[in-house]
């Protein structure tokens, strides 16, 4: 008997995607660094690195540390701003067929609105997402998605101001993440990213100092997989229906299954992409030989597989 | 030509000196590989999820009637290097390569200053073959902590016009700093270009004696480094001028370094004393 052919197409809070496997923000720079090493085209989507109003500079070095299983970093979201993206690398992107998911960060709700705005006009763009949960600000008060109130007042913001569908990227460093993301889904956004880095932090014993200039940073790579698919488990039950990307230490087509066994719509691969520039492709194409092997003809059965009694 | 992944069978493994030198097979990169550039190597591929290396690239040997070989050289200071220092003739590495920007030779034959710290004049005698093939003069300056730790001194003594070496303790050439005996070199030799490549602070150093007098420089920088593709934005240096906040922008040393002109890093950010308020 022949495998039934796997279609690895599925929707996204009504977007096609070719594959559910996307780039995530901050791990494929702005997607153009790329097209030597992959058909951005090919790809599920790109989410971008994070965009602001105004060009960012970011941290001082070192800016990254090896750790178990994975790595810090402490990049503090240097982008060159909304304008120079929008002439720039959004415009190569659009060109080289990518489907592109637009990374949003602001300091206040209204600068993610005026963002929202600023590109809500621009050819190109598939979908938003809205950074809620980025370790390596300069005040706690800048990751919204600690705080329900904070976040779905952020999202509520971008929200008037787009027409695009809205993810939420919300972090695990949270008491109740469910009460943050009913929040956000109750203000508008139409899907959830899950989840940002861990905020961690390593110590240089020789020197009796902190490995990172920025002292903290967000703890990425498969160290961090059950604690991200635990988050995407709980919401999808306490959520069901609402869109999900799962992130976290994605590095091969069986983590990807993980995944979506517990709910998730799509997958975002981050530093995967540090160690394996094809690392979207390979993950998808694992992920293909997953579903074949298995009899399944597309990624969106697969919750309905998951056996959660054991 | 852009980079490629190959995943290369080892040919050698062996101690220079202090450090350690792995030559692999690498017929693609080897092919495009220009003095200056970097390789990025997986410190080995096992659950523990290590992430790659980046070495500069020490020797070539071109595709044709050789097999193709790229050879680096590194000094085994962690885990990562440990497990590169363990690997045997056929065993297999995952490198990506070449990466980043190469040294610019000159237009025209002119005398040369290469100017090594360490496993930094590594990428020098690279260099130092594409310049001798320009017929340009090249003379070595090369310095370390100690005498064990100069890389390859009677290579550097055999492909150079001379050889000027210091050490920390003296106990191989002169002692004090590589940048001691250098503005001498650079008149006794009337070099147009000087080359560098060693610790930052060694970096800094040379690029105020080449300002000083008036000789261009390009230094290749070390940064630490996840993805060495352009997208991680960890191996930072902050370059001049450019209108974004504080003056300087933060350059990815992975794309457009590791070589940069001496002239257009903001030393002075890196804690160093700015090239302007020298002399």
């Amino acid at each position: 008997m022949t495998p039934a052919p796997v279609d690895l197409g599925v929707d996204l809070c009504g977007v096609r995607l070719r594959t559910p496997v996307l780039a995530a923000s901050g791990c494929f720079g702005f997607g153009r660094e790329m097209a030597g090493w992959v058909d951005l085209a090919a790809l599920g989507g790109i989410v971008t690195k994070s965009v602001s109003l105004e060009p960012r500079r970011g941290r001082p070095t070192p800016r990254m540390a090896e750790t178990p299983s994975g790595m810090l970093n402490a990049i503090g979201l240097q982008n060159p701003g909304v304008e120079a993206f929008c002439a720039g690398d959004l415009r190569f992107l659009a060109g080289a067929g990518a489907t592109v998911v637009a990374s949003l960060v602001g300091r206040t709700p209204e600068e993610f609105g005026r963002l929202a705005g600023r590109l809500d006009g621009e050819p190109g763009i598939a979908l938003v997402e809205v950074n809620l949960s980025c370790p390596n600000v300069e005040h706690r008060g800048e990751v919204f998605a600690t705080d329900p109130a904070a976040a779905a007042e952020v999202v509520a913001a971008v929200k008037a101001a787009t027409g695009l569908p809205v993810l939420a990227k919300l972090t695990a460093d949270v008491t109740d993440l469910v009460a943050v993301a009913r929040a956000v889904v109750d203000a508008g956004a139409d899907g959830l990213t899950l989840i940002n880095t861990l905020l961690g932090m390593a110590v240089d014993v020789g020197h009796r100092r902190p490995r990172l200039a920025a002292v903290t940073g967000g703890l990425s790579g498969p160290a961090i997989r059950p604690v991200a698919v635990r988050c995407v488990w709980q919401v999808a039950q306490a959520l069901p229906g609402v869109p999900i990307v799962g992130t976290g230490g994605v590095v091969s087509g069986e983590d990807a299954a993980e995944f979506l066994l517990v709910g998730a719509t799509a997958v975002a691969v981050g530093t995967g992409s540090f160690l394996n520039p094809r690392a979207v492709v390979e993950v998808a194409d694992g992920l293909e030989r997953y579903l074949a092997a298995a009899g399944v003809g597309s990624p969106a059965e697969l919750p309905s597989l998951f056996k959660a009694e054991r | 030509m852009s980079p490629v992944r190959e995943l290369c069978e080892v040919l050698e493994r062996r101690r220079a000196g202090a450090y350690q030198a792995l030559t692999v097979v690498a017929p693609r990169i080897a092919e495009a590989a220009r003095p200056g550039q970097f390789v990025h190597v997986l410190a080995g591929n096992d659950r523990s999820f290590p992430l790659r290396r980046p070495f500069s690239i020490h020797r070539v040997e071109r595709p044709g009637a050789a097999l193709g070989t790229v050879e680096i050289v590194f000094d085994v200071v962690g885990a990562g290097t440990r497990a590169l220092a363990g690997l045997r003739p056929h065993d297999v590495v995952d490198v990506l390569g070449p990466l980043g920007r190469p040294f610019t030779p000159p237009e025209a034959p002119q005398g040369c200053v290469l100017v090594g710290g360490g496993y930094g004049t590594a990428p020098l005698f690279f260099l130092a073959g594409e310049l001798r093939a320009g017929r340009c003069r090249v003379d070595f300056a090369v310095g370390a902590a100690t005498a064990s730790r100069l890389l390859d001194a009677m290579e550097a003594k055999r492909l150079g016009h001379s050889l000027t070496v210091t050490t920390d303790d003296g106990s191989a050439g002169r002692r004090g700093l590589v940048t001691d005996p250098l503005p001498d070199l650079l008149a006794r030799t009337g070099a147009g270009r000087v080359y560098a490549c060693g610790p930052m602070p060694m970096l800094a150093a040379v690029s105020r004696v080449a300002a000083a007098a008036g000789v261009p420089c390009q230094v290749a920088v070390e940064e630490q480094m996840a993805c060495g593709t352009g997208i991680c934005f960890s191996c930072v240096v902050p370059v001049r001028p450019e209108g974004s906040p504080g003056g300087s922008r933060m350059a990815r040393s992975c794309l457009e370094g590791p070589v940069f002109d001496g002239t257009a890093i903001a030393w002075a950010e890196l804690g160093f004393p700015d090239l302007e308020t020298v002399g």
